[in-house]
């Protein structure tokens, strides 16, 4: 469409063509409700355009025009009081304006809030938590965290994934700006949204309400999948932990150290749930909700320093000994 | 200065503007009923809402007593402030105390219906939505009643130390419309607590 | 500044010792002086307030920077919000109401000179106990010092679980004890408007400012009050174990939203309707014609104090309403941008055919018309619900609601420093640094808000420490920080002007604009009981009725 071009020409990063780009453009949608979104802003922006130039000029034009000149400052000009049409005439035309603006916007609402869910769409509960994400597809028996999977949907046969939203303690807000706007996670108040990705990638986002001291490492990442990558993901993630005899000693480390009080593996004896599901923790790129790259070198920092990456996150500590940590980043880092 | 401008025009005949006693009064009574909203409006998104805990319709029971005693008083305090403008300060100090003995009466029967609801019903603020709501909003209420009864009661005092005449009335009169504040809000809250919220 | 003795010319008059005039200032009941504490009081935060947002821009330039950490950077944005709104710009807004209202209209003081006192050491005393916090705030486990929850303080956020120690109830409290202060001085303005006018000045002949501090007045009555009630439920949660704002007991955090709100929009209009009356008292006399359509000013004014009350869920379009409280909202919204749309219309057709003289106070003025014209649209751009789903929490709110508060306030407020300033002190400000300070200030202004929508519309979300390299944001933060350093320049430009003026500015007369209101027909600076008769007026303009006695107003309306 013609004004989203136009839009989008100052904007110097194209997300579309790169799939790991880090955009977080709104005028570069790839999905649905973020396309309306864009189309309803063209719109908007198109008519307070109009009365911004027209004010603009008619300011300009007095200040210009009516200055006083040397000529006339010892006399006073024609003291007008007022003028009934042109109050009249100046109220009427922004009362229209103000009724087309608004049957605009609200067709777009009842659009995108009251859309039916279909039956094939992929659900997924995302709770909010300081500073983390929990992700859970409640029909696949998929429990994960930080890095949200879902499939691309082809605008012939949609696949939406629709997103309920809850929160484990205070308010968040889930914003990927190319897929759809925000929603926020209330604690008891549960929310709804959803997307229907057009291309295949990674999009970027972050928690967008704030939330406590790390509210900007809250970060989003949505890898949008194939339907065969997503199945393939989804079986990995159902099946229980890797139970590798060669790092028993990590695992042992793990169940008998506070890790589980707050962190759940499924498979042992770990079921905490006020930290990350670390069942499958080597299949996401990012830690610490993205706030650090998924390395061995920072996995070990995290464990034993996490001030040192995320300072004010609610991990702590673990004050492991060399010989433990080693050990058990042995073990997790079998957990694919 | 000034003596240029007022040589200008004459000065009109009557020049009367409200008095600013009753128009403070007003304003402030706006402000207070804007508060008394808000808890209002959270007492009835809350009804139904407790998770646990006693319920209104196990523990409350509806002071009818009280509630005519400080709806009287509105009468009395009426009354006596209107015996002032006809400078009978006898009937005024009488209505005057009576005044205060029933808004005094309201405050001991709120006393004991809370000391009732605490000691033999187990709630209190923190008990539940309706523990919250309720002593909040009736708290309020009665903080604005003690207020009420202090200044009546100053008054009371000047009164009879023979300081309060006719010439005193108007103010009299504004402390009389905010004591009818405090009585219409307890016709909400009543209503609210005691009718609605059951 | 006023002076408590009548000078007689020609006899020398001792200077008082030090420490009776600040007991005299201390304790003084005149509308003039406590207006004057006002302002000193507001400019103080005005500072300090600037040099939190500087922080806040410091630590912004480049993505993960470290100037500050987290937990410092989250009390920043939390105290220059709070500080701002309610420790600069309500007391300077408040201390013009007091000094100007009763001079123009005829009066010799407020209604109450001693609630008016009390009013202004209560406000005060709040801001000195927010800021205690930083010294006094430790509590459990060293959580606490000043507040970082943001000046909204969203629940449950603010509960005891997640605000421990006691830096939210320093927020809590300094905010309630100041709201009284404000509920005086608003019953105050109200009591001296209605019952104080000098004989003949009806209420359609008041000054346009007097009128919007009326409407202020009553907005403040309705609006600070759920604030105050609000607040008092959060210290029952935090205190006695309530569970108002308690989701865990089935408590909602979105009423503490709703409420919040509630008195938040109608705030700003009680922050933009003193601001609308400096306009409508300076754009006439600079250009030399009337106000243009006074009664649909006012009208104009009344219907933004009515429809402004019906707008606050705009601020909660992601929380999850249902599409028909969306829509509800989105209307309210859109409608109240048409009697502000009116307000400018008139302030542009008073202009309009007139003799503009550029002096800086209309310079101000003008600043404020076309950005205030840009905040406005933005603010209609938001109230599309669907858009407001990408903009809201993000830097396009921030840039927007900056725009009217310093685009518009601040401006529309700096006018009325350079305006008022002669009346008060008897000097004329400097207009040569005054253009300094306008037009440093506009680049400054400029350079961070314009730019500052960028990033919003980039996906950059408010409140946040830092930012991730490759989004794009970096060179823009980097030019909103160079912004916000121009814009410190221009105050500081600004307090200098003040402070060297009143030493050696040129000695003003009583009416240096040529102006037709009141408050013009006493001395520079009026004495202490303002007029020595109490004058009578016919019109609108009694001084203009003065001055061109064949062509009065008084025959017009």
């Amino acid at each position: 469409m013609q004004s989203a071009a136009f839009l989008s020409c100052f904007v110097t990063i194209d997300a579309a063509a790169d799939p790991t780009s880090t955009a977080t453009n709104i005028f570069a949608p790839q999905s649905t409700p973020a396309r309306s979104i864009l189309h309803l802003s063209a719109f908007v922006l198109a008519i307070t355009g109009i009365i911004f130039v027209v004010v603009f000029t008619l300011l300009v034009y007095a200040i210009a025009k009516f200055r006083a000149r040397s000529a006339n400052t010892n006399s006073e000009p024609a003291q007008v009081y007022g003028s009934t049409q042109i109050e009249l005439a100046w109220t009427i035309i922004p009362v229209l304006i103000v009724v087309v603006l608004f049957m605009a916007t609200a067709r777009v609402i009842h659009a995108m809030q009251d859309a039916p869910e279909p039956t094939n769409a992929v659900k997924v509960t995302v709770i909010g938590h300081q500073f983390w994400w929990e992700y859970r597809y409640p029909e696949l028996g998929v429990v994960t965290a930080n890095e949200l999977h879902i499939p691309v949907s082809d605008v012939a046969h949609p696949t939406p994934t629709f997103l309920q939203l809850l929160s484990a303690d205070t308010d968040h807000s889930f914003w990927i700006p190319e897929l759809a706007g925000k929603t926020d996670l209330v604690p008891n108040h549960p929310n709804r949204m959803w997307m229907d990705p057009e291309h295949t990638g990674v999009f970027v986002g972050q928690c967008a309400q704030y939330c406590g001291t790390q509210h900007a490492k809250m970060l989003l990442r949505v890898s949008v999948d194939t339907p065969e990558d997503f199945a393939r993901w989804i079986r990995e993630q159902q099946r229980p932990a890797v139970a590798d005899e060669r790092v028993a000693a990590g695992r042992r480390v793990f169940e008998t150290t506070a890790c589980i009080n707050c962190h759940a593996i499924n498979g042992t004896v770990a079921n905490g749930r006020f930290g990350p599901d670390l069942t499958h923790l080597m299949s996401r790129t990012t830690i610490a909700a993205g706030a650090a790259p998924n390395t061995s070198q920072n996995l070990r920092l995290w464990i034993q320093n996490p001030e040192a990456i995320k300072r004010g996150s609610l991990m702590p500590a673990m004050q492991l000994s060399k010989s433990d940590l080693d050990s058990l980043m042995g073990y997790l880092e079998t957990l694919r | 200065m000034s003596a240029a401008a007022s040589s200008l025009s004459e000065i009109p005949q009557a020049w009367t503007l409200p008095y600013r006693g009753k128009v403070a009064m007003a304003s402030l009574i706006v402000a207070e009923s804007a508060i008394f909203t808000i808890f209002v409006v959270a007492y009835l998104f809350y009804v139904g809402k407790s998770l646990t805990g006693p319920t209104p319709r196990e523990v409350l029971e509806t002071p009818i007593f009280f509630t005519i005693c400080l709806l009287s008083s509105s009468l009395t305090v009426h009354f006596a402030a209107k015996s002032l403008e006809r400078n009978n300060r006898r009937a005024f100090l009488t209505l005057w105390s009576l005044t205060i003995i029933l808004g005094s009466l309201f405050l001991f029967g709120t006393g004991r219906e809370w000391y009732r609801l605490i000691y033999e019903h187990g709630l209190t603020i923190a008990t539940n939505l309706f523990g919250t709501t309720y002593y909040s909003l009736v708290g309020l209420h009665a903080f604005h009643v003690s207020a009420g009864l202090i200044m009546l009661t100053v008054v009371l005092v000047f009164g009879l130390a023979g300081r309060v005449d006719e010439g005193q009335s108007r103010r009299v009169d504004v402390l009389a419309l905010y004591w009818h504040f405090v009585d219409a809000v307890w016709v909400v809250v009543f209503t609210v607590v005691y009718v609605l919220g059951r | 500044m006023s002076s408590n003795a009548i000078t007689i010319p020609g006899i020398r008059v001792e200077g008082k010792p030090w420490l009776e005039a600040l007991h005299e200032w201390v304790t003084t009941v005149d509308h003039k002086r406590l207006g004057i504490l006002y302002i000193i009081y507001g400019l103080g935060f005005l500072v300090v307030g600037g040099v939190e947002a500087l922080i806040i821009r410091i630590q912004l330039m480049h993505s993960h920077n470290d100037f500050v950490s987290p937990q410092t950077f989250n009390r920043m944005f939390t105290m220059h919000g709070t500080t701002m709104i309610f420790f600069m710009v309500m007391p300077v807004l408040f201390g013009f109401a007091n000094y100007l209202v009763p001079l123009m209209i005829g009066a010799r003081d407020m209604a109450f000179p001693r609630l008016n006192a009390f009013s202004f050491w209560l406000s005060a005393f709040g801001g000195f106990l927010l800021y205690f916090s930083f010294l006094g705030g430790s509590g459990l486990y060293g959580a606490g010092n000043a507040p970082d929850v943001g000046w909204w303080a969203y629940a449950p956020l603010g509960a005891r679980a997640f605000s421990p120690g006691h830096s939210t109830d320093y927020w809590t409290l300094s905010l309630l004890v100041s709201g009284f202060g404000s509920i005086g001085t608003a019953i105050n303005i109200i009591s001296t408007v209605l019952c104080m006018r000098c004989p003949g000045m009806k209420l359609g002949r008041m000054p346009l400012l007097v009128w919007l501090y009326l409407v202020m007045g009553g907005m403040v009555l309705i609006a600070i009050t759920p604030l105050s009630a609000a607040q008092i439920m959060l210290l029952i949660d935090r205190y006695v174990g309530g569970h108002f704002f308690d989701t865990q007991a089935g408590g909602s955090a979105v009423l503490w939203m709703h409420f919040f709100w509630i008195f938040g929009h109608p705030e700003v209009y009680v922050l933009v309707i003193p601001a609308f009356g400096f306009l409508s008292e300076i754009i006439p006399v600079f250009s030399r014609k009337p106000i243009f359509g006074y009664p649909v000013m006012v009208a104009a004014t009344v219907a933004i104090g009515f429809v402004s009350l019906s707008v606050w869920a705009h601020h909660m379009f992601t929380v999850g309403m249902n599409s028909y409280a969306n829509s509800f909202f989105a209307i309210t919204t859109m409608a109240v941008g048409i009697p502000t749309g009116i307000k400018i219309f008139n302030w542009i057709g008073t202009m309009w055919g007139g003799r503009i003289q550029f002096k800086v106070p209309m310079l101000f003025c003008i600043g404020f018309l076309f950005q205030f014209l840009i905040a406005g649209l933005t603010g209609i751009i938001q109230a599309s619900v669907p858009v407001d789903w990408q903009l809201s929490l993000s830097y396009f709110v921030v840039a927007h609601f900056h725009y009217v508060i310093v685009g518009g306030i601040l401006f529309a407020t700096f006018g009325a420093f350079y305006y008022w300033y002669p009346k008060v002190t008897g000097r004329m400000l400097s207009e040569r640094l005054g253009k300094w300070h306008f037009w440093l200030f506009v680049i400054g202004f400029h350079l961070t808000f314009d730019v500052m929508h960028i990033p919003g519309l980039l996906g950059m979300p408010r409140r946040i420490y830092t930012y991730e390299p490759g989004r794009g944001w970096d060179t823009l933060n980097l030019i909103i920080s160079i912004g916000a350093f121009i814009q410190a320049i221009a105050i500081l430009v600004f307090v200098w002007n003040l402070i060297r003026s009143y030493f050696t500015g040129a000695k003003a007369a009583n009416d240096p604009w040529d102006a037709w209101t009141l408050e013009w027909s006493t001395s520079s600076p009026p004495p202490a009981y303002n007029f020595a008769t109490i004058p009578v007026v016919a019109s609108r303009r009694p001084l203009w009725d003065l001055k061109h006695p064949e062509d009065p107003d008084s025959r017009y309306e």
